[in-house]
């Protein structure tokens, strides 16, 4: 007993005489052992793969995929190679990540004001919304949506009709296509009006600094979007048709639509579930951030006579940004990750189409769930760099 | 006399009584044309064109809440309802739309959940009603409860779990000297015990495969063992992320950002198929214990940000206080910093044991089945085709009842020790 309390003691004292050493020792043994761990793990890896005879590298990328895909943005068919299918299936990642935040923002911004509402019935809808659908799982909603609410859609025969234009039916959204003859044109003059706003904004903001004259910048600009895109058609040579979709019969008993755009119930049921899912995160950051703004700002506001409109818009909204912005970013990250739950309905996604489909074949898991995951780790950070750069933004300069 | 009133004028307190019934009959008209029109498929303003008829009872409704806009009328009622749903015309259209989107809804949903919905019998012909089939989940609650564990161990599952509440109900009643030893006693001896229960193997009990464990029992027993391991992990990533040595530092922040920036269905599927490969040749980790583990490792992120935030909220001054006595760093942060940082955290830490709920389901994509995943096999017997709905509506009230207990709780939490401080 004594032994071990001098052994102790004496340790102690070695310790706390070489601050040096405790500063290093526990370092290198950390690093050591990281070292360490990821040398047995690649150690076994490459034993494992000799003994089922494969070898380490990215080669397959280029071999042919040999699968199909129900649904891409790019030209695929089975002949493509893997790299591409790859491609597809980050476009399709993208594309429902984009439709969910867009979906998810405006829903969650209406839903945060509603919540905050004078109008008691609408205050209790927001907030039964909010607790309803932000304590189900995810991955539940969305198999509500695909397997129960989709389904029961009629069949394209019987389509439930959106003014002739877009059908709805069980094997999806039908909508026109849009054919365009000098696009490009169009696609300028909206670029040059873009320009153009930016400017007059600018513009304006300065002579409202110097003169305090104001311009009617709202206006201005929406004319100028209006006008300036339709002029491209009278003058630019630019026309724009539709392609609309038409209900084909395909066999004895099956219909189905053909032409326009058709947005499959998959990428329908998983847009729905992440804005519906996400947007009640969003909402309670943006209630955070409005009641965050002090009441003494609305009542200063108030008492120069700013409208309650103009009040929004000019002291709290600006303010509310501030607070909102940093937490709703790891919302938009948390919505791109869990877009990862598409395998589990079948929407071609990353995951599906690369870790799933694309894995079986090659049998290649460590090379595969690596490049999936280092895909979301980019796309992560590419979300929080514009993130925080917006936020820099809009930030209190203090001079 | 009518002839004096601008009908368009605010209605004025002086002519309440006339006012105050034109109201209130124009909003009941709107009301009962809603009701009629969508419960009984009666429509009673037909002889109005059909473009107008379809917005009649919001015409009616907004009339007579704009005729109900008395102000300072001296009725108590409704000078309450005016301020609350009737403030202004805006108001006043919300307010009616979504008594409308009520009235229309509310109906037919508790029709097919409870009214016309079967109770009674075994097997699908059973279901003759046309509201939910509640047999389906009645047949096969216990699946969906327990998995594919065999009917006769149940009593297995079912005594860990009543134990483990009775020792967790215990903890707030027993005398605060005990409590230590409680709580230490069920970190780290209980999961033990209930792991041996369930799966057996010793003392008698039949071996039971984890391949068979499954249903909601499952949910709990992945995020039981997954809160109790993440925590030590996500306090000393915490630390560690905190830690003046950059080694210590930058592995830290390497694992939480990488941990935080992947979705959690790669990380099952790195734990499935991935991690086999890293394992010497021989070697088998069973499917469910790598699954948990990769749910832990992943948490653990979670916590260690959740905790760092409880750290820097504290003041330096405790820092300082706790050096001057002559604490070394482990004293320090043991006996001062983290209970501190610790009790500012529980709403955060209660936050992440939710989402951790929330996430289990997905390890149905490497093959084990919870409660949605048990669902999704239920849904696709042969004999019980076509019950998609009930199911998930029964798996979202279930999940539903668990995560918004535990919301509540945490946010009851957040304003008891908001008050603290």
């Amino acid at each position: 007993m004594n032994l071990i309390s001098t052994f102790n003691k004496s340790i102690g004292n070695f310790f706390s005489s070489r601050p040096k050493f405790r500063y290093y020792l526990p370092q290198i043994l950390t690093a050591l052992g990281i070292v360490f761990i990821f040398a047995y793990f690649a150690y076994n890896a490459q034993v494992n793969m000799e003994n089922r005879g494969i070898d380490f590298g990215l080669r397959f990328l280029g071999e042919e995929a040999s699968f199909d895909i129900q649904f891409s943005l790019i030209e695929y068919s089975g002949a493509s190679s893997y790299a591409k299918a790859y491609l597809v299936g980050l476009l399709n990642t993208i594309l429902v990540a984009c439709i969910g935040i867009f979906f998810a923002t405006i829903l969650g911004v209406i839903i945060g004001i509603s919540r905050l509402s004078s109008n008691y019935l609408i205050a209790k809808v927001a907030e039964w919304y909010i607790e309803i659908f932000r304590n189900i799982p995810l991955l539940l909603q969305l198999f509500f949506w695909y397997f129960a609410a989709l389904r029961a859609l009629p069949l394209p025969k019987e389509a439930i009709n959106f003014f002739d234009v877009a059908y709805l039916s069980v094997k999806g959204l039908y909508v026109p296509k849009f054919i365009w003859t000098n696009f490009s044109v169009f696609l300028y003059s909206i670029i040059a009006v873009i320009v153009a706003v930016v400017f007059i904004f600018k513009y304006a903001k300065k002579q409202q600094e110097q003169t305090g004259k104001q311009i009617p910048v709202f206006s201005i600009s929406t004319s100028l979007i209006v006008l300036f895109p339709l002029l491209t058609f009278l003058i630019g040579g630019v026309s724009l048709t539709f392609e609309y979709p038409e209900l084909k019969q395909l066999s004895q008993t099956i219909f189905n639509y053909i032409g326009g755009v058709a947005i499959i119930p998959e990428l329908m049921a998983l847009a729905a579930a992440l804005s519906l899912y996400t947007a009640t995160f969003i909402a309670e950051c943006v209630r955070a951030g409005i009641t965050g703004v002090g009441k003494g700002q609305k009542e200063a506001a108030a008492s120069i006579g700013l409208t309650p409109g103009q009040i929004l818009r000019l002291v709290v909204m600006p303010q509310a940004l501030r607070i909102i912005i940093p937490p709703t970013t790891n919302q938009y990250l948390n919505l791109t990750k869990n877009s990862s739950l598409a395998a589990a309905i079948a929407y071609p996604d990353i995951v599906l189409v690369f870790a799933g489909t694309a894995m079986m074949q090659t049998g290649r898991a460590i090379e595969i769930v690596s490049i999936t995951m280092l895909t979301y780790l980019s796309l992560s950070i590419v979300i929080s760099i514009f993130m925080n750069w917006y936020n820099k933004k809009i930030a209190i300069k203090e001079k | 006399m009518i002839k004096n009133i601008n009908f368009l004028r605010k209605p004025s307190r002086e002519k309440f009584n006339l006012f105050f019934s034109i109201g209130i009959f124009l909003f009941s008209l709107g009301l009962i044309d809603v009701t009629l029109n969508s419960l009984f498929d009666v429509n009673i303003t037909s002889f109005f064109p059909r473009v107008l008829n379809y917005f009649t009872p919001l015409i009616f409704g907004f009339l007579g809440l704009h005729y109900l806009r008395i102000e300072f009328s001296g009725n108590k009622m409704l000078d309450k309802l005016n301020t609350n749903i009737n403030s202004n015309w805006f108001n006043s259209i919300l307010t009616l739309l979504i008594i409308f989107v009520l009235i229309q809804n509310i109906p037919p949903l508790l029709n097919w959940l409870i009214i016309d919905a079967n109770f009674v019998g075994t097997t699908k012909e059973d279901c003759t009603d046309s509201g939910a089939c509640w047999i389906f989940i009645k047949i096969w609650f216990p699946r969906l409860m327990y998995g594919l564990y065999p009917n006769t161990e149940l009593w297995r599952i079912n005594t860990s779990f009543i134990m483990l509440i009775t020792l967790v109900v215990a903890l707030f009643y027993i005398p605060i000297k005990l409590k230590k030893y409680l709580i230490i006693f069920l970190i780290f001896v209980f999961p033990f015990i209930m792991f041996n229960l369930i799966s057996g193997g010793n003392f008698g009990l039949e071996w039971i495969e984890t391949t068979a464990w499954g249903g909601l029992s499952l949910t709990f027993i992945i995020s039981i063992f997954a809160l109790i391991l993440c925590f030590p992990i996500g306090m000393f990533l915490a630390l560690g992320r905190r830690s003046s040595a950059p080694v210590t530092r930058y592995s830290s922040i390497g694992f939480i950002e990488f941990w935080r920036g992947v979705p959690l269905i790669t990380v099952l599927f790195m734990a499935s198929v991935m991690f086999p490969m890293f394992l010497p040749d021989g070697v088998y980790m069973d499917k469910l214990f790598r699954v948990i583990i990769a749910i832990t490792l992943f948490e653990a992120a979670y916590m260690a940000e959740v905790i760092r935030g409880g750290l820097q909220a504290l003041p330096r001054g405790q820092y300082d206080a706790a050096k001057s006595l002559g604490m070394g760093y482990w004293r320090l942060h043991m006996l001062v910093i983290l209970p501190q940082a610790l009790k500012l955290v529980i709403p955060g830490i209660a936050n992440t044991f939710l989402a951790l709920v929330k996430d289990t389901p997905l390890i149905l994509v490497v093959g084990l089945l919870e409660l949605v995943g048990m669902i999704d096999m239920a849904k696709t017997n042969p004999d019980w085709l076509g019950f998609a709905t009930e199911g998930y509506v029964f798996a979202g009230i279930l999940f539903w009842i668990i995560c918004y207990s535990m919301s509540r709780y945490s946010q009851r939490l957040e304003k008891k020790y908001k008050t603290d401080r």
